[in-house]
């Protein structure tokens, strides 16, 4: 009932926010519907429909090996998932290396339950109503930090080295534009016509917001999107070609902006406009 | 004496030059993790990943190169420019201002040709259009401020088509050396600053 409610509302959202031209007095109004919104949202957070979507395929005996993803280890061991979340992308001794939420689990299916990569790979970004098995699954792992300190490792050499190789992606300029991401996300009060660009370089509150928030439920489009979707398209934008899935770049990027994040308090799956 | 010298250059190793060899080595790193990770999509080919020299300098040098080699390079790249055949720096700014608002072009989603300028993404310039970024400085009343003269007109042509021989490590793209804009197009955003009859002019 409660989520019947919140759907609807967050669908009315969604088709006013696709009508509207693109002009800074809508997008005044839609920053001031976007505040009601969230208010309404807050203690309805459609990211729970998600979240209880991911915890159902995190129980359920699934895929060619027919197990669940309950002896996963997200880092501090088999099955344990409070805190996990806030303390990655972090070393994993099996892999040997640094992996991020998604990734992980991508791998936790691929080993404990035998799905297959490419198929995990092929459509990652939910649209419409479809929405990728490990979206759900991260916004259910995320769910299970919520109220705490992100607190992302920086203890094993692999952990230190993966941070300074994303500093480095991070502000790598080419392409046929010349672009970064330290074009657009690496000075103070940047914006992009009114969308207002965080500055990741900054450790603290304006770093965090890479971190806070997500996974997130977008009003534009209302789905369900991770941190995977977010540098897709940023990469898009940056006029670069497309980064693989759940790949180790993706999850070097994410260590560099997680660490500058640490310290910060993450508050769960929330919405994103 | 001797091993004190010897001493104090291991230690400035240590301190300053060992980290500059570890920047560029992290650096290959990422470089490799790239390629290997990145596939071409629409006309987004992987070549993309490879810097070109202006490139490569402004990461090296965190946008911030030697004066001479920004002198180097900047002279090479204004040296690249082609300037219209006519002698005509000017177009339709109506024209120009469709292509100043587009923020398509060059992207993975884009088809080619199909291109803009998003120079209201970096640029605020016509006083009617309130929604704009601010990466770059205001270009509000350019031409009425900076003058409407042949040399200003060139040099707008001149900008657009390639930012970095006046600022090696500009944010701006080069839309002219990228191949995003064609020389009417050029033409026709540089209207739009510089004609009298243009809204960012009023
Ligand atoms: C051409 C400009 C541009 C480039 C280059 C770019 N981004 Fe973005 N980025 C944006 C825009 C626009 C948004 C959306 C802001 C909003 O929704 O308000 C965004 C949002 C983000 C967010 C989410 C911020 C939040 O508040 O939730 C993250 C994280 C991010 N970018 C990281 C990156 C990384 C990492 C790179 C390099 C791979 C990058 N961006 C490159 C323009 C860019
Ligand atoms: C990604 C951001 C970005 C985009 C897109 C962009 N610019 Fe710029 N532009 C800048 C920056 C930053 C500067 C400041 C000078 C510099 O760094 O070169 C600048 C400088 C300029 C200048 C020189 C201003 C002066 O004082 O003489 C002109 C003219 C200009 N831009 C026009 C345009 C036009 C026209 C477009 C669209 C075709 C455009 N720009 C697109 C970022 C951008």
């Amino acid at each position: 009932m409660r989520y019947a409610r919140v759907l609807c509302a967050a669908a009315g959202l969604a088709v006013g926010l696709a009508g509207q031209p693109a002009t800074a007095q809508s997008d005044d109004r839609t920053a001031a519907e976007f505040d009601k919104f969230r208010e309404v949202l807050e203690e309805a957070n459609p990211a729970e429909l998600w979240e209880l979507k991911g915890e159902e395929l995190w129980r359920q005996k699934r895929g060619p090996k027919n197990a669940s993803l309950e002896q996963c280890d997200l880092g501090l061991g088999a099955g344990v998932l409070k805190g996990a979340y806030v303390q990655l992308p972090r070393y994993f001794a099996d892999t040997g290396k640094v992996m991020d939420a998604e990734q992980r689990i991508v791998h936790c299916m691929i080993t404990l339950q035998g799905f297959k990569y490419e198929d995990l790979a092929n459509r990652p970004f939910s649209r419409g109503n479809y929405t990728p098995d490990p979206v759900s699954i991260v916004t259910y792992v995320a769910a299970q930090s919520r109220e705490m300190k992100i607190a992302v490792p920086q203890s094993h050499p692999k952990e230190r080295e993966t941070y300074e190789i994303g500093r480095q992606i991070f502000f790598y300029r080419a392409g046929p534009w010349d672009f970064s991401c330290a074009s657009c996300h690496g000075a103070d009060g940047l914006r992009i016509r009114t969308q207002n660009l965080p500055n990741f370089t900054k450790p603290g509150a304006q770093a965090a917001r890479s971190f806070i928030g997500w996974p997130g439920y977008r009003m534009t489009g209302g789905v369900m999107h991770s941190l995977q979707w977010r540098m897709n398209d940023c990469f898009r934008q940056q006029r670069f070609p497309e980064p693989g899935y759940a790949s180790d770049t993706i999850a070097a990027l994410l260590t560099y902006m997680a660490v500058n994040s640490n310290g910060q308090l993450y508050r769960g799956p929330g919405i994103k406009r | 004496m001797r091993k004190a010298i010897v001493f104090a250059g291991v230690a400035a190793v240590a301190a300053g030059c060992a980290t500059m060899q570890d920047e560029a080595a992290y650096r290959e790193q990422a470089v490799a993790w790239m390629k290997r990770d990145f596939h071409a999509r629409g006309m987004a080919k992987t070549d993309r990943l490879n810097q070109d020299e202006l490139q490569r300098a402004c990461t090296q040098y965190n946008n911030n190169p030697p004066e001479a080699l920004v002198k180097r390079v900047e002279a090479a790249e204004m040296a690249g420019i082609k300037l219209p055949a006519d002698g005509k720096y000017l177009g339709d700014w109506k024209r120009g201002q469709r292509i100043a608002s587009s923020g398509r072009g060059m992207t993975w989603s884009d088809k080619p040709g199909a291109a803009g300028g998003s120079c209201y993404n970096c640029h605020q310039l016509s006083p009617q259009q309130p929604s704009f970024g601010t990466i770059g400085p205001s270009l509000r009343g350019y031409g009425k401020t900076r003058g409407y003269t042949a040399e200003n007109r060139k040099y707008v042509y001149q900008r657009i088509y390639n930012s970095k021989a006046f600022s090696m490590c500009s944010t701006m793209p080069r839309f002219g050396h990228s191949g995003t804009l064609n020389e009417q197009q050029i033409k026709d955003v540089a209207a739009y600053l510089m004609d009298p009859a243009s809204p960012v002019n009023q």
